[in-house]
């Protein structure tokens, strides 16, 4: 009879202990984006902060995404009341100097921000080599179905998106992927 | 002093009855004045907005705000939902169904954007379990009023 309730009890106990269990070891903000793999969403954003030669781009130009075929773009959501990318902003700025002489385009993309607050906060942290663009109504973002800044997409020479870093980027992590993807050819123009 | 009192509260009585009127004019003149002032839509715009609004509320209210706990993009105040919630309302003017709307969300943030689970597959488990719990319960209860009741001799 006891051996009866005690293996009644447990198989009532054991699947919720085993849900808990995994709910602890699953981080719920950790949630994994359908976009790797898939063509990365077109923009068109106009620039507000130009950058700096070699990489600089003029304010008021457009950032077109059709235009970079054939390159590896490194698209960097921020945003100047965002602490994390804070501590991203030296490193990105400084790995897109190195690939100055290489198809390697990077933009930021402020988000939920003003162009003023961002050219301050670009200003105080000592300059951007890389343009940034702004995203009117938050569109761009949400095509790439954002949930908080930093995130970083770095998409490949064949338009697809390649990889999406959430939170802060390191110069490691960018610097593989980019190399990887410069390591695979460009596709042929005219090519779907 | 009886008669005084009366005519005091005679007197007072007629105050609050003119008080009362008075504030019943100011009320008829203040709101004609603010109908007077709302600016006047014709009725069909009005019909079509409040119809694209429903429509907006009825699908912004499965999508789940990313930045918010549990919380729908309709009832959250949060800028990001307010954004997402003004591009379902653009898409449902451009012509897309709510379905394909929906679509576009979920290929943007996968399935985790609809609040409630897609019934397929492993998210079965989330619509069955309660009802699971509800039929073992009363089964539970049945079977122990059977084992009180049998068995037990009346003791009055």
């Amino acid at each position: 009879m006891n051996w009866k309730r005690a293996t009644i009890a447990g198989a009532f106990a054991f699947p919720i202990i085993g849900l808990f269990i995994y709910g602890l070891k699953h981080d719920p903000h950790d949630i994994p984006s359908p976009l790797p793999g898939k063509p990365a969403p077109t923009f068109a954003l106009e620039v507000f902060a130009p950058g700096q030669p070699p990489l600089g781009r003029p304010i008021g130009d457009t950032v077109r995404l059709a235009d970079l075929k054939g390159q590896v773009v490194v698209l960097n959501f921020w945003a100047s009341w965002c602490l994390a990318c804070r501590d991203e902003h030296r490193t990105l700025s400084e790995v897109a100097r190195s690939y100055a002489d290489k198809p390697v385009h990077f933009v930021g993309s402020l988000y939920q921000d003003t162009p003023n607050a961002g050219r301050q906060w670009i200003a105080e942290l000592g300059g951007q080599s890389y343009p940034s663009v702004q995203d009117p109504r938050t569109r761009t973002a949400i095509d790439y179905g954002l949930y908080g800044v930093p995130e970083t997409f770095i998409i490949g020479r064949d338009g697809l998106i390649a990889h999406k870093i959430t939170g802060p980027a390191s110069a490691a992590a960018v610097t593989q992927i980019v190399d990887s993807l410069l390591a695979t050819p460009a596709p042929a123009k005219g090519a779907p | 002093m009886k008669p005084t009192s009366r005519v005091l509260s005679r007197v007072l009585s007629r105050m609050l009855s003119r008080v009362l009127t008075l504030a019943a004019v100011i009320v008829v003149v203040v709101v004609g004045a603010a109908r007077a002032q709302t600016p006047q839509v014709s009725p069909r715009a009005a019909a079509g907005d409040s119809a694209l609004e429903a429509r907006t509320s009825a699908v912004a209210a499965q999508l789940r705000c990313p930045v918010c706990q549990g919380l729908s993009i309709q009832d959250s105040p949060s800028e990001l939902a307010q954004q997402m919630r003004s591009l379902v309302r653009d898409q449902l003017a451009d012509g897309k169904s709510p379905d394909a709307v929906k679509a576009y969300f979920i290929s943007k943030y996968g399935e985790w954007i609809l609040l409630a689970p897609a019934p397929h597959g492993f998210n079965l488990l989330a619509y069955a379990l309660p009802v699971l719990a509800v039929l073992g319960g009363g089964l539970a209860i049945v079977l122990a009023i059977r084992r009180w009741t049998s068995g037990t001799p009346e003791t009055t």
